[in-house]
């Protein structure tokens, strides 16, 4: 399945140039507010009509300004999960769900009821109304009612943006386990940096309307420049890890990546597990020699492959670890004072209580709980 | 009490051509009330401001002239009239149907108001979120905005009755007043009070009036509470 855009829209005094491609599990389309990534998604939706450019999902052409294509919202088969939800409330939850599998052929019907309901966790909520339900779900039913209708690509515009930091981790994990078990691609719109990094197969990141970078996401979040400003202390490198081992004695897990062992609070996951972690560049410290009397847990050595100015007294250092790129935000004074330069030998320091829920993507809360 | 209950066989006429005239212009204004109210709603199209105040014209005439106008185009001779009365058999003078005709169209703008508010208040996105289900634009109206906008429809349909119920001066200039034909509750009253000895009818009908008028605002607010109930409207 791949996605293809390529428009140019105007919307009075801000415009749209953007070019992606992407075959990703979930895309992310990762930007500020304003960098136009909700009206890329409406578009590919249907609900906007761009003025200029082509649309494709998996070859098929949806839009076509040059040819005079435009296939309309209901015969795109594009499900899409908004913001505020939009359940309808003139109809019970069962009956929402119901909605879209009525309008889809019978023969294209790949989405079950049950196995929807089960994967969501929704079946004590089906006689409900939706105004009787909480922001998290409303939010599990509408993705729900967009799955049911079997979609060819599953569009979610910042569905977790208007919840509470505890309503959020109720719904990640399901979002997770629709991107590993359905085989739905998903394109996803966020603004925020601990849900695309936990998310993502690929990013396209926007800013003012333009692409200004897209790739897998181990790649792109490499770019800390590229994060919108009030986004950018949590920048850093992601890393894709397997659990190893538990610490009973100390309460930890010890995951293995390219990088080397990291060590992080205990997740309640079974060894051989995957787990995406992301490691902010500003908890990182740099060392040239085996630090003694240190408290933090995960010394990874590496090489030094780049050096960029970071915001005012910073530099951002990128150290391959193995192959994983590991990024850090120093001084320049530490910088000079290390005599920090590409191809330098270097450890990588990380404490293990830096890893919180928000960058250890870790299992349903029912499971784990910090 | 009896002697409120024992009607003349000309007043229990009057009573039921009524009921029947207001329930017929109620819902003959249905659909296309719910057509203009769309249209002037969302539609946006050359001299719409005009065409507002074309819809609104029954409620500032003077009741007489809208009756008179109606002679006029839906008369035995006039353009409309002769023209149904030709080809498919309706004719609206001096008959119960041209009742009808004039209390729908002296409701008319009532009942486009409440529904065009009603079609207003509609969150635009659950029918946009409906179409990315695969509903086209006809399902759309049917299954998210018609019952989104019910409430509304009750409201108008309601003052749509009401205002057939009391409508007086374009009736009796339309059609005049025919006992048992076009003598509604209002004219029926009105003839009362022209003759001496009237008063008693006059007071019967009266009172039988308040009545329905009540029992249908009841009814509606009945109606509309349960579909806000059963609706949940955050």
């Amino acid at each position: 399945m791949s996605v293809l855009v390529d428009i140019s829209h105007r919307l009075g005094d801000f415009a749209i140039d953007a070019r992606f491609e992407s075959a990703g599990r979930l895309t992310a389309l990762f930007g500020p507010s304003g960098s136009g990534k909700t009206t890329l998604i409406n578009m590919i939706a249907g609900l906007i009509r761009p003025d200029k450019g082509r649309i494709e999902i998996d070859g098929r052409v949806l839009v076509d300004t040059g040819a005079g294509i435009f296939v309309p919202r209901h015969k795109r088969r594009i499900g899409m999960v908004f913001q505020d939800a939009r359940l309808f409330p003139h109809m019970s939850v069962i009956s929402n769900l119901r909605y879209g599998r009525w309008f889809t052929p019978a023969a294209e019907r790949y989405a079950d009821m049950d196995s929807v309901v089960e994967l969501l966790g929704i079946s004590p909520l089906l006689g409900r109304r939706p105004a009787k339900l909480s922001g998290g779900e409303k939010q599990r039913v509408a993705i729900g009612r967009a799955l049911l209708a079997s979609p060819k690509l599953l569009l979610m515009d910042e569905p977790l943006a208007s919840l509470d930091e505890a309503r959020k981790a109720e719904i990640l994990p399901y979002i997770e386990r629709l991107r590993d078990e359905t085989k739905i691609p998903i394109v996803y719109v966020s603004h925020s940096v601990a849900e695309v990094a936990r998310l993502a197969s690929d990013v396209v990141m926007l800013a003012q309307g333009k692409v200004t970078a897209s790739g897998p996401t181990e790649a792109v979040m490499q770019r800390l420049d590229l994060l919108p400003a009030e986004e950018r202390g949590e920048g850093g490198a992601v890393l894709d890890t397997k659990v190893l081992r538990h610490d009973e004695t100390f309460g930890m897990t010890v995951l293995g990546s390219a990088a080397g062992e990291i060590r992080v609070p205990r997740l309640e996951m079974k060894p051989g597990a995957s787990v995406r972690i992301r490691i902010r560049a500003r908890d990182v410290m740099v060392a040239t020699e085996k630090p003694t009397g240190l408290s933090a847990l995960n010394i990874l050595p590496g090489t030094i492959v780049a050096i960029s100015p970071g915001e005012g007294p910073t530099v951002e250092v990128g150290i391959d670890c193995n192959g994983a790129t590991v990024l850090a935000r120093i001084t320049e004074q530490s910088r000079q004072a290390l005599k920090l330069r590409p191809g330098g030998k270097v450890l990588a320091v990380v404490k293990t209580v830096s890893f919180d829920r928000a960058n250890t993507g870790a299992g349903l809360p029912l499971e784990a709980d910090g | 009490m009896n002697w409120l209950l024992d009607l003349t066989p000309d007043e229990w006429n009057a009573v039921r051509l009524s009921i029947k005239v207001a329930t017929v212009a109620m819902i003959a204004s249905l659909p296309p009330g719910i057509a203009i109210a769309l249209l002037l709603a969302r539609g946006k199209f050359w001299g719409k401001t005009l065409f507002n105040g074309l819809v609104h014209l029954p409620l500032i005439l003077p009741p007489v002239v809208t009756g008179y106008l109606l002679l006029l185009t839906f008369g035995r001779r006039g353009p409309a009239g002769a023209f149904l009365a030709e080809h498919l058999g309706i004719v609206f003078s001096f008959r119960w149907t041209g009742a009808a005709l004039a209390c729908g169209v002296m409701g008319f703008p009532l009942m486009v108001r409440a529904i065009r508010l009603s079609i207003e208040a509609v969150d635009r996105k659950m029918e946009a979120a409906a179409g990315t289900l695969g509903a086209n634009p006809v399902w759309v109206f049917g299954t998210i905005t018609l019952p989104l906008i019910l409430p509304g429809l009750i409201a108008g349909a309601i003052l749509s009755f009401a205002k057939a119920m009391g409508e007086f001066g374009a009736t009796i200039t339309f059609v005049s007043n025919i006992p048992g034909e076009t003598q509604t509750l209002p004219s029926a009253i009105y003839t009362f009070t022209q003759v001496p000895g009237g008063d008693e009818g006059a007071l019967r009908l009266t009172l039988i009036s308040i009545v329905i008028s009540m029992a249908a605002l009841v009814a509606s607010e009945v109606l509309a509470r349960r579909v806000g109930r059963r609706m949940d409207i955050e």
